[in-house]
């Protein structure tokens, strides 16, 4: 980067942004802040606070699992942990954590003050923790908390719920909402807010692999919104959409919901593509391979993504056309997908490699990630897939997408920006920790899964057959050492945010973008007068010259 | 245009999608309903058919029938026989009993399937005791009638299919007293 970046305080000589100085002091600074480093903070800790929720919820159903037979929990209770494991999760912790990367980094990476409507932005946040407040005190409501599932399949979900079902609507509609409106800040913010000659080829992959994540939550979380506004009108206002004693069909609930549900699942991972991208040209000190092509990847599994729903739904009875289209629909996604996995090994290819914690944590992303694709296209064969689906194998598959995938993306960007939102040096020594007992412990609890699965172990259910014993008991061993070395991550960011050594401007020699140009820690305003980046190359000549 | 003018009219797209996108959820509602007619998947059997069919007397089919009661329905529900063989452009007609055994009057819908779910859209129902609801009385019994025809293009390897009837309990949505008001009035 050798455009000369104004580094933040430029606007201070104005008159009247005086009192653009600092962040107000005290509680009201939160409550009020339309700062997008203020709102990306509280985005990133209201995930991580969801993350442990979920995360305890997780170690509630493991220790149940830990050995055959009803130990811990009943029943009951155990499938509302299943469920609000699954819906906190994905709509606590992943989703919001991704935001708040996004509003922290959008803003730095394209040169902008701050994102585009930074109200509205503040309103998104907020409507979080009402959401999640709600969602999580139905579990002390009569009759406990939602027990169907994530994926809340109805009539189970409808004729068959608790009570308080109607508070899951809501706040899935909250939920909906704030990733509404979180999405259309990112789009206008990345559309008209760039720096001058910041042509959309020369940003960088995690602005635009956010950019087309944010179409894809403007396209499918209205269809959510109106698969649980349909459910909330057969509980609560006789219309039978899927209750077939009223003529509806219990069979469109799962087409609509996995309309929604499988763009969601890319919406928990193109922004880790994008991350990644970034942190792995640092580490190996070259400049991503194939730069135009994963944009051009990242485009196509956008698109792909809606018309391969129905691989949920192999089972239910549709037509073998029908299997066939969906079959090779998904199984095509696998080549972009690949695309992608090939680009970032050709980056490290040669490189200059280190191994930092950001490092350690995105060279692990792309391993296991590929391992979770390829039993992803194991899934995706239809025939194949009358065995392995609702046992544990589905499960192996979207813990090793996720866990690693989404989560150590996330992990992967906290360590990498850690220095520019704190101006402190993590501590190394325990970051590797973290990542080797993560890693270890991921593998651990999740690898089993797919033997248990492929022998037959149903999903979500409290007990099981002797013969999974074993496995079940390594699986539970490395969720619990998974699930403790998070706490060490909490340690590691406190520490980091109250002390270590100062960290320069751009603490890592290969970094590269417009967010390692401002000081560290950030200033609370940046970009006032935004940069100039006409004289940057655009990213695939940049390539040809490198 | 000035940069607010520019996001403001931006935002005011996205929304307009988003809108568009909620309508479009409700809209798979009878998207789906046509396609499963159209290409009759599903097992879902079309309405009324009026239309008329030369018999094919070479060819027989067998039609078993089933009936089942949803979750929490007391009536006694069952077809008269098993099963038939039919031929194909043949009209045939089948009774199912119903009992309603409870001391109150009480509403039921019968939702049928066809399996396999490819030769639905060659099961043709000419009457049907699924058009409608019945209402039954404490203690009443009736025999209902579904006549159908198989289609003479019914694919050469369906050599036999099953006719299944779930049957409803719907008395908290269609009050019987009401419908038996109307029903009695009808004829
Ligand atoms: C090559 C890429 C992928 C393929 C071919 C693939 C294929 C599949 C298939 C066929 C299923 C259904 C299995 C069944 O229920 O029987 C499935 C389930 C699932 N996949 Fe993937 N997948 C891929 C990538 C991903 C990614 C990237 C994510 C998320 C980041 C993901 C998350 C999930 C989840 C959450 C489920 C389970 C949903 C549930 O039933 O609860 N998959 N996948
Ligand atoms: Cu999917």
């Amino acid at each position: 980067m050798s455009a000369v970046i104004d580094p933040g305080h430029a606007g201070h000589g104005h008159a009247g942004h005086d009192h653009h100085h600092g962040p107000a002091k005290g509680l009201m600074r939160w409550v009020l802040t339309t700062n997008h480093k203020d709102i990306g903070t509280m985005y990133l800790w209201f995930s991580f606070a969801m993350f442990l929720l979920g995360g305890s919820m997780a170690m509630v159903i493991r220790a149940e699992l830990f050995q055959p037979g009803l130990q811990i929990v009943q029943p009951e209770f155990f499938n509302q942990m299943t469920t609000m494991h699954g819906l906190i999760m994905v709509f606590g912790a992943v989703m919001p954590a991704f935001v708040g990367l996004a509003n922290w980094m959008i803003p730095l990476m394209i040169g902008a003050p701050d994102m585009a409507l930074p109200r509205m932005n503040n309103f998104s946040f907020w409507l979080l923790p009402a959401a999640f407040s709600m969602l999580v005190s139905t579990l002390f409501m009569e009759g406990g908390g939602p027990n169907f599932g994530w994926t809340f399949y109805a009539p189970l979900s409808t004729t068959y719920a608790p009570e308080s079902v109607t508070f899951f609507i809501f706040a899935i509609h909250l939920m909906g909402f704030s990733s509404i409106m979180g999405a259309i800040n990112v789009i206008a913010t990345i559309l008209n807010l760039r720096a001058p000659g910041m042509t959309l080829m020369k940003m960088p992959l995690f602005v635009w692999t956010w950019l087309i994540t944010a179409f894809l939550l403007i396209a499918v979380m209205p269809v959510l919104a109106g698969v649980v506004t349909m459910m909330l009108m057969d509980i609560h206002f006789g219309t039978s959409f899927f209750s077939a004693a009223g003529g509806g069909d219990p069979v469109l609930f799962q087409h609509v919901f996995w309309f929604f549900g499988h763009p969601e699942v890319y919406i928990m991972i193109l922004p880790a593509f994008g991350a990644v991208s970034a942190i792995i040209p640092a580490f190996a000190r070259k400049p991503l391979f194939g730069y135009t092509s994963m944009v051009y990847a990242t485009a196509s599994i956008a698109f792909l993504s809606f018309i391969v729903w129905a691989h949920h739904m192999f089972t239910v009875g549709i037509p073998l056309t029908g299997e066939l289209f969906f079959m090779y629909a998904t199984l095509l996604i696998a080549v972009p997908t690949g695309v992608k996995v090939f680009n970032w090994a050709s980056t490290m290819w040669r490189g200059s490699m280190t191994f930092e914690t950001p490092m350690l944590f995105a060279v692990a992303f792309v391993i296991l990630f590929t391992i979770g694709g390829f039993s992803g296209l194991m899934l995706a064969i239809a025939p194949a897939d009358f065995q392995y689906h609702d046992t544990y194998f589905v499960v192996a598959h979207f813990h090793y997408v996720l866990v690693p995938g989404a989560i150590f993306g996330i992990f992967a960007s906290a360590y990498y920006w850690l220095p520019k939102w704190t101006g402190h040096m993590y501590d190394e020594t325990l970051g590797k920790l973290h990542f080797w007992m993560s890693f270890i412990g991921m593998n651990m609890a999740f690898f089993p899964m797919h033997f248990v699965g492929l022998a037959g172990m149903p999903r979500r259910i409290p007990d099981y057959n002797m013969m999974f014993a074993n496995f079940n008991m390594v699986s539970s061993i490395g969720a619990f050492m998974f699930g403790a070395t998070q706490l060490l991550f909490l340690f590691i960011v406190i520490k980091c945010i109250r002390g270590g050594k100062a960290a320069p401007a751009k603490p890592w020699d290969g970094a590269e973008g417009l967010e390692w140009t401002i000081p560290s820690p950030a200033p609370y305003h940046t970009f006032q007068t935004p940069p100039d980046m006409s004289g940057e190359h655009e990213h695939r000549k940049g390539l040809a010259h490198d | 245009m000035t940069e607010e003018r520019l996001t403001r009219r931006l935002v005011v797209r996205l929304c307009l999608v988003v809108v568009a996108m909620f309508g479009f959820g409700f809209a798979l509602v009878p998207i789906y309903d046509v396609m499963c007619q159209a290409f009759g998947i599903n097992g879902k059997t079309a309405g009324v058919y009026e239309g008329q069919q030369a018999v094919d007397e070479q060819r027989q089919v067998r039609v078993q029938f089933l009936a089942t009661n949803a979750a929490d329905m007391v009536w006694e529900f069952g077809p008269q026989a098993d099963e038939v063989v039919v031929h194909p452009g043949d009209s045939t007609q089948m009774l199912f009993v119903a009992y309603n055994p409870t001391d109150k009057p009480m509403t039921a819908q019968a939702i049928p399937s066809v399996a396999p779910s490819k030769a639905a859209a060659y099961f043709h129902k000419t009457e049907c005791f699924c058009f409608t609801q019945q209402v039954l009385q404490p203690g009443e019994r009736i025999e209902m009638p579904v006549r159908f025809i198989i289609d003479r293009d019914l694919p050469a390897d369906v050599r036999h299919l099953t006719l299944a009837y779930t049957l409803f309990d719907v008395t908290a949505r269609k009050p019987p007293v009401a419908q038996a008001t109307l029903t009695r009035a009808a004829p």
